[in-house]
């Protein structure tokens, strides 16, 4: 395993009585990318603040390249921290042009160097020619990428990106993400972005960290957080699920549906669960017979998503091909796509195995 | 989508007039659509027509001038003066104002809050004011020099102070605030995340502070600046205490003292040429970088706490600002006019008192109103008129604050000889009689320009607030821009034209320049008796109409801290609104 870049143990930050985030525990190695996402306040951005040092966590360690730089003794400001930030508004300085920008990390160098370095870093971000510009003459993609070369100008151990292409209109963001992925896996720099777009974060990241409540529910690579999500949350909040009541009898999972899918090694098991069912999980025929109605339609281009009524009342929902489209009210046999193995919740907690 | 649903929306763009109009470009339809309210735009022109003319009555009068008749005498002279005098104040009003802007906001020490708003405080002491109380302490016969005689010896040489430097003192102690809230409202606005974005990029506070949160406030310490110089060139009266001749002394000395009109056209033009070099100085300090920054969430510049000696050095540099500025002379004021009620019992007041402050009041009032309702109506047709022809306008009418008061006097009395002429050539024995004697009316004529520029602001300020759909409802509704303008711009600006209304009141109660320039034969207002007074050293009898106008302007100074709003963002968070954990 590569060497460990940042470390955070036991981090917890409060801002009068409300925990921002509440004991924290999270690796990132050398050369990583890992994606945060949760719901707004579910305190990422502090996360991403305490380790930059703009915020002093109340407990816990944070340590930077094996050097503790928040403790229980120990505290560095942040500009002794070897960290880079991007801001979601890009926090440019108005008063100095694109190269004077990047060139403010590189304080302590010599100017030769200096200006070498400024020369890289515009080249590896394809900003050469706005190099004279001010950030005011800047579409908002560019200002994004000089606030990124900024950021890596000093060679910072990590770089914190705090939704940096929310600020971005829709056309531009797939480009400028691509972008900024890339140069941060050629210079091989160990990055935490904060992002809301569950797309994003499971597109992007080498891992991903899924936070709810100031706590991290989940941290995992996107197929281990998508399909085999840890909590009832990160089902929830990682993309489109429906919940229905389950049973697990001797290896065999059965539901309203009938039988669901076998559950290997939990032979000699009874208990009652959730199993958490994906629409595109989801396969419908239809048939005289079927106990599902379909009672909505969603056209979505590619895809049309389904919504079938159980005869429980239940709601479960099926993403079928954009030639599929079976008119409400059309009864349907809903099963579960052959091969799927879903997540198994008791209580809000996933069950990996039998329990007892 | 069904044929129904997409029927009428086809229908309206395949319309040929719709595709023109859609086609037209955006400066066409702006245009066109002013047109659509020709009278409002009219009323706009006609309102900046009015503030221009005495500007461009000047330019043209001291451009013809200046082949056929010679310069005046002195000239150079009073442009050297004038240049030191601002060079002195400006340099002043930068090291106070900006220096105990930095400190109230990268520092806090005890009374600091209290401090940080009292020490706008000054803005509401005229410097025609502070000027005579700073003479009468320490000039030769004050009480200064006499105890340090007294004490140290007859022979003891000290400053004179009639000179350059005190007057530039005095300004400097009137001005600052100017400078000082500029700087202090650049501080506290700008974007938290571009201070954290330089600690994280490794710059320690001290280098954040210098190279990031200070070029920052540049251009409003240029602005700032501006104002202040703005001020020193409308002053003729303040440094006539001092004996310094400025330009703009030369413009009234020209006037008053030989009614030499070919002379003070000529000098106000040269005014004027120092009014636009600080703007265009104030341009080229704003350079190419943009400073406007987007708000954004962060911690951004957290002030230390001093302790000790240091936060000593902070309180005593704060009261020695505030005390020469505003309390000591205001205690001396008092002193002065206990003592002159204590003297004559019998006659309380001086039986012109009332009298003089009658016609300020008078004129101030009328003054205010006329301001009100031009502002009021500008910003109407602005947003009746969606044009850029009525913004034009109220640009154009805002540059009257800009233009120093010895261009505006002496542009108004070119604007009535034109009138005056005019009337004559139509057949009307003696003119109207306007120009020989001076009249209030160009009193009130050269305060509606100086003044409407504060007036419209606020009350711009207040109409923006009303958002544009409310207007277009209303029109929808069947109201005439008429019915508008009573029944919904003015009671939703009602603030804005409270604020318009004492601003402008307090500024003309203040006033003295135009007044001593144009004022009729025997008219006399608090401000001018006050400075007459002093001029001739009753400086107790100058007290108490002295105090009268401080009172006043401090009621401006409380409004204008309501309205900027300089509170410290790093309060704990009021309830419900804080920096919540994100």
């Amino acid at each position: 395993m590569s060497r460990v870049v940042l470390e955070l143990e036991g981090v917890t930050k409060s801002y009068g009585p409300v925990v921002a985030v509440r004991d924290l525990e999270l690796r990132a190695t050398a050369g990583e990318l890992i994606t945060l996402i949760g719901p707004s306040g579910c305190g990422k951005s502090t996360l991403l603040r305490v380790v930059a040092g703009l915020e002093r966590p109340d407990a816990g360690t944070v340590r930077i390249d094996e050097q503790v730089v928040a403790g229980p003794r120990d505290w560095s400001p942040p500009e002794r921290r070897r960290v880079g930030m991007v801001f979601q508004d890009h926090a440019l300085f108005p008063h100095l042009d694109v190269t004077r920008n990047i060139a403010f990390g590189l304080d302590g160098m010599p100017r030769s160097r200096r200006r070498e370095r400024v020369d890289e870093v515009l080249g590896l971000a394809r900003l050469g020619h706005l190099a004279r510009r001010y950030p005011h003459e800047l579409s908002g993609g560019e200002q994004q990428r000089v606030a990124l070369a900024r950021a890596l100008a000093p060679a910072p151990a990590v770089v914190l990106l705090d939704e940096p292409f929310s600020s971005l209109d829709e056309t531009l963001r797939g480009q400028v993400r691509a972008d900024t992925v890339a140069l941060l896996r050629t210079t091989g720099t160990t990055a935490l972005l904060v992002t809301h777009d569950q797309t994003e974060a499971l597109s992007v990241g080498d891992r991903v960290v899924v936070m709810n409540e100031g706590r991290i529910d989940q941290a995992a690579g996107p197929v281990e957080v998508f399909e085999q999500p840890a909590t009832r949350f990160v089902a929830s909040f990682m993309g489109e699920a429906v919940f229905l009541p389950a049973h697990v009898h001797d290896a065999l999972l059965t539901s309203e549906i009938g039988l669901v899918s076998t559950v290997p090694g939990w032979t000699g098991t009874d208990v009652d669960v959730e199993v958490v069912l994906r629409p595109h999980e989801v396969a419908l025929a239809p048939s005289p017979e079927g106990s599902g109605v379909v009672c909505g339609l969603e056209y979505h281009g590619a895809f049309v998503l389904h919504s079938v009524r159980l005869p429980s009342g239940s709601l479960v929902q099926s993403w079928q091909p954009h030639s599929v489209r079976h008119p409400p009210g059309t009864r349907v046999a809903v099963s579960v796509v052959a091969g799927v193995r879903p997540t198994l919740l008791v209580g809000d907690r996933a069950m990996t195995e039998p329990p007892g | 989508m069904t044929q129904a649903a997409t029927a009428p929306t086809r229908s309206t763009v395949t319309s040929p007039r719709q595709r023109r109009r859609l086609r037209r470009p955006w400066w066409r339809s702006r245009w066109r659509s002013s047109s659509d309210r020709p009278f409002w735009s009219a009323l706009a022109l006609l309102v900046a027509a009015f503030v221009v003319l005495p500007v461009l009555a000047v330019v043209v009068d001291g451009l013809e001038a200046t082949g056929s008749v010679r310069l005046p005498s002195g000239l150079a002279a009073m442009a050297l003066t004038t240049l030191l005098l601002m060079g002195g104040v400006a340099v002043g009003t930068l090291v106070v104002g900006g220096g105990l802007a930095w400190l109230v906001t990268v520092t806090r020490f005890p009374l600091r809050d209290l401090f940080s708003w009292m020490l706008v405080l000054p803005l509401a002491m005229p410097a025609y004011i502070l000027g005579f109380v700073f003479l009468s302490t320490f000039d030769e016969a004050g009480p200064v020099q006499g105890w340090l005689r007294d004490t140290v010896g007859q022979g003891l040489w000290l400053p004179p102070v009639r000179t350059l430097p005190g007057a530039v003192l005095v300004l400097t102690m009137t001005l600052f605030p100017y400078v000082y809230l500029m700087a202090r409202a650049a501080f506290l606005e700008q974007s938290p995340s571009t201070y954290d974005a330089a600690r994280t990029l490794g710059a320690g506070r001290g280098r954040a502070l210098r190279s990031v949160v200070l070029p920052l406030a540049r251009p409003s310490l240029a602005a700032g600046l501006a104002l202040v110089m703005m001020e020193v060139l409308t002053d003729f009266a303040t440094v006539q205490y001092f004996g310094v001749e400025t330009v703009s002394v030369g413009v009234y000395k020209a006037w008053k003292g030989s009614y030499d009109f070919a002379a003070a056209s000529q000098l106000s033009v040269l005014v004027l040429l120092f009014a636009v070099a600080v703007l265009t100085g104030e341009r080229l300090l704003r350079g190419r970088a943009r400073y406007t920054q987007r708000g954004s969430r962060g911690q951004g510049l957290e002030p230390v706490r001093l302790h000790g000696v240091r936060a000593a050095v902070a309180v005593v540099c704060c009261l020695v600002a505030l005390g020469i500025g505003f309390l000591l002379p205001v205690v001396r004021l008092a002193g002065w006019a206990i003592g002159e009620a204590r003297r004559s019992p019998g006659e309380l007041v001086d039986p012109r008192f009332s009298g003089y402050l009658a016609n300020s009041l008078t004129v101030a009032v009328v003054v205010a109103l006329g301001c009100v309702v031009v502002a009021l109506v500008l910003g109407h047709a602005g947003r009746m008129a969606t044009g850029p022809l009525p913004h034009v306008a109220a640009q154009i009418t805002t540059f009257g604050y800009a233009v120093p008061g010895a261009v505006v006097g002496i542009g108004v009395l070119l604007a009535f000889a034109g009138l005056d002429s005019l009337v004559r050539g139509v057949g009307v024995e003696g003119g109207t009689g306007l120009l020989v004697t001076g009249s209030v009316a160009g009193i009130l004529y050269a305060y509606l320009v100086r003044f409407l520029a504060p007036a419209y602001q606020a009350i711009d300020a207040s109409l923006t607030k009303v958002s544009r759909t409310t207007t277009l409802s209303a029109l929808s509704l069947g109201a005439g821009p008429r019915r508008i303008l009573w029944r919904v711009h003015l009671p939703l600006a009602r603030s804005g034209v409270f604020v318009a209304f004492v601003l402008v009141l307090v500024d003309a109660i203040k006033e003295l320049p135009l007044v001593l320039l144009l004022r009729p034969f025997g008219f006399s207002t608090l401000a001018v008796w006050v400075y007459e007074l002093a001029s001739e050293n009753y400086w107790e009898k100058a007290a108490l109409p002295a105090l009268v106008i401080v009172a006043a302007a401090v009621v401006p100074v409380f409004l204008l801290f309501r309205h900027a709003r300089l509170v410290d963002p790093h309060r704990p968070p009021a309830a419900g609104r804080g920096r919540g954990p994100a």
